[in-house]
């Protein structure tokens, strides 16, 4: 119980799982472009980074409302996911991956060598607008959100997009405009990820957003399961608060999280929770009982 | 007219060799990538690693045992090529008949485990490379250009020819060329196809940690993380050739290398890295498969 109460009074802790909410929410993005609509793309803090320095620029110099911030930078990365999206649809595969890739370096070679968002030393001086409360909202909202999509028409076009692009395109679904609307999307989530790292850190850098960080979000969806929003809940909590368990093995610490990369992999290819319905589990479980508790009455 | 002909042209002829040095490290790692891909179709992140141990161990080598460059390159390439084939053996088998990702991440993960293993072992500092080679300048009319650039393009370009011949000409090539186009037939022909695919990560490996040891020669510095960037410019190198073309990774590599050092030269050095990949995705919006890659055929 006093554990209970350290952990939600502490900052620090604070600090940690609001982190790890602004993450989610990037992540959740790259899973409706990866996992849903299984487009690689490795360059999704790239587009984290647009809405950070859209929506700190907005509330900084121009003092704009947070949120109304926040959605600008969402918007805006939205805009650039989109401005990519449009002529590298025709690319396909790791094809399309490196050309994400590039396009994050890119990016953060821009944002270094622009006058307005502070070069190489970064942005500093961001009012801190970002709490738990206001990612805790978000973060329901856009996983509501999120379930009320894969279980949409549109849903269900992405992933017989993800499944077979051909068997797909001669059912009538509209391949080129599906795929831009799940980058626009994705990338909108990233966007506003970004808006609220910024407000939460108070300090933003184009080394935050390079392709490790891209590399993270591809592996909290993977971990957890490609396609699955319990699997990319359950795999950014854990990867996310695993660097904060692993302190203990110091600088050992990305040792062992890297091995943990591979043994993950090998063990269960699809992610943790890749290929279960937490849904029919749930059912499943939920039905077994009744009788369960008849018979052990009788 | 004038001013071409004395300073244009031999600036243009000096960046020329210099982008010609840098590319051809480039193309060295790129060949791993490309042969790589096109057996297994697997983006070897970790092969920048490779790259960058291979760079560690020809340093040890010249610096503590004081044997001559072309002895620590050949000692960096021994203990390269197991370590390539080991890790395909742990982290890349087991994953085969899995989804795309899967590998891609377990390459990740290789990739930070060893990076973080260099810097406990080497501590995060660059470390110099100590001058092995006599820095002798040669004066060709307008052009110069040192001994280094020289070993460098001489040593790349025999290694390049050794691949050809051995890819082109030989029983392992042979077979090599069968399991990258097709597999599966090449297995049911009675290649051993997992003796093929730890054969092509030892000839990756050995290219890549010549490339290192001459890196670390020309740049005269080295440090744990240098096979990140050079890594996925390698890399951008082999796409723009066309992944899984040989003489593709070649020219990718050289034209990126050319490309930066004249970017550099015209005043874009604060874009050094964006370089390559904004010439990346303007090629692959042309050429979707590359300069030298053969068009992705879509068959039902």
């Amino acid at each position: 119980m006093q554990a209970i109460i350290d952990i939600t009074t502490n900052p620090y802790y604070i600090q940690v799982i609001t982190m790890m909410g602004v993450y989610l929410i990037a992540a959740l993005g790259l899973n409706l472009i990866t996992g849903v609509t299984g487009q690689f793309s490795f360059g999704h803090a790239a587009y984290m980074s647009i809405g950070a320095y859209t929506s700190a620029l907005l509330t900084k110099n121009l003092d704009l409302p947070f949120l109304l911030s926040l959605l600008a930078g969402g918007l805006m990365a939205a805009l650039f996911g989109v401005i990519l999206a449009v002529p590298s649809m025709r690319l396909t595969g790791d094809y399309l991956g490196i050309t994400t890739l590039g396009f994050g370096e890119i990016v953060r070679v821009v944002f270094i060598n622009m006058e307005i968002t502070g070069g190489a030393r970064g942005l500093a001086g961001i009012p801190r607008s970002t709490d738990l409360t206001v990612v805790f909202i978000l973060v329901v909202l856009f996983i509501w959100a999120l379930y009320r999509i894969n279980n949409s028409r549109f849903g269900r076009a992405l992933a017989a997009i993800r499944e077979d692009e051909i068997a797909a395109e001669s059912m009538g679904i509209n391949v080129f405009l599906y795929k831009v609307e799940s980058f626009a999307i994705g990338t909108f989530l990233a966007g506003i990820s970004g808006g609220l790292y910024a407000h939460l850190l108070q300090y933003i850098n184009p080394a935050d957003f390079g392709f490790a960080k891209s590399f993270e979000l591809l592996n909290f969806v993977v971990i957890g399961g490609l396609g699955s929003i319990p699997g990319t809940v359950l795999g950014t909590t854990v990867l996310s608060l695993a660097p904060e368990f692993l302190r203990f093995v110091k600088e050992y610490r990305m040792l062992i999280y890297g091995g943990l990369m591979v043994l993950m992999m090998i063990f269960r290819p699809h992610g943790i929770l890749g290929g279960v319905d937490l849904g029919r589990l749930l059912r499943k479980v939920l039905r077994k009982k009744p009788p369960a508790a008849l018979s052990g009455g009788n | 007219m004038f001013t071409f002909l004395s300073e244009v042209l031999p600036t243009f002829l000096q960046q020329l060799i210099n982008g010609l040095t840098l590319g051809t490290t480039y193309a060295l790692i790129a060949l791993g990538y490309t042969m790589v891909y096109g057996i297994i179709q697997l983006i070897n992140f970790a092969h920048g690693e490779v790259y960058m141990i291979g760079a560690f161990v020809g340093l040890i080598m010249v610096s503590v045992y004081e044997v001559n460059f072309f002895m620590a390159m050949l000692v960096a390439m021994a203990v390269c090529v197991p370590l390539a084939m080991l890790i395909e053996r742990i982290a890349y088998r087991p994953l085969r008949s899995s989804t795309r990702l899967a590998p891609l991440i377990s390459a990740l993960g290789v990739s930070i485990f060893l990076q973080t293993l260099m810097t406990l072992i080497a501590g995060p500092n660059p470390k110099g490379f100590p001058q092995v080679i006599e820095d002798t300048i040669y004066i060709v009319g307008p052009v110069q250009f040192s001994l280094v650039q020289v070993i460098i393009l001489v040593l790349a370009g025999l290694l390049m020819v050794l691949l050809h011949y051995i890819v082109k000409y030989t029983k392992m090539g042979k077979a090599m060329r069968a399991t990258s186009e097709d597999y599966e037939t090449a297995n049911l022909m009675g290649i051993n196809v997992n003796r093929i695919i730890s054969f092509t990560f030892a000839m990756g490996a050995a290219l890549a940690s010549a490339g290192g040891v001459l890196v670390g020669m020309y740049f005269n510095s080295i440090h744990p993380l240098m096979g990140v960037s050079v890594g996925l410019k390698s890399f951008c190198a082999a796409v723009l050739g066309g992944i899984g073309s040989i003489p593709g990774a070649m020219l990718g590599g050289i034209f990126l290398g050319v490309a930066e050092v004249t970017g550099v030269s015209v005043g874009l050095g604060s874009y050094r890295d964006a370089i390559a990949f904004g010439l990346l995705i303007l090629v692959l919006l042309f050429k979707p498969t590359g300069l030298l890659g053969k068009p992705i055929q879509r068959k039902v």
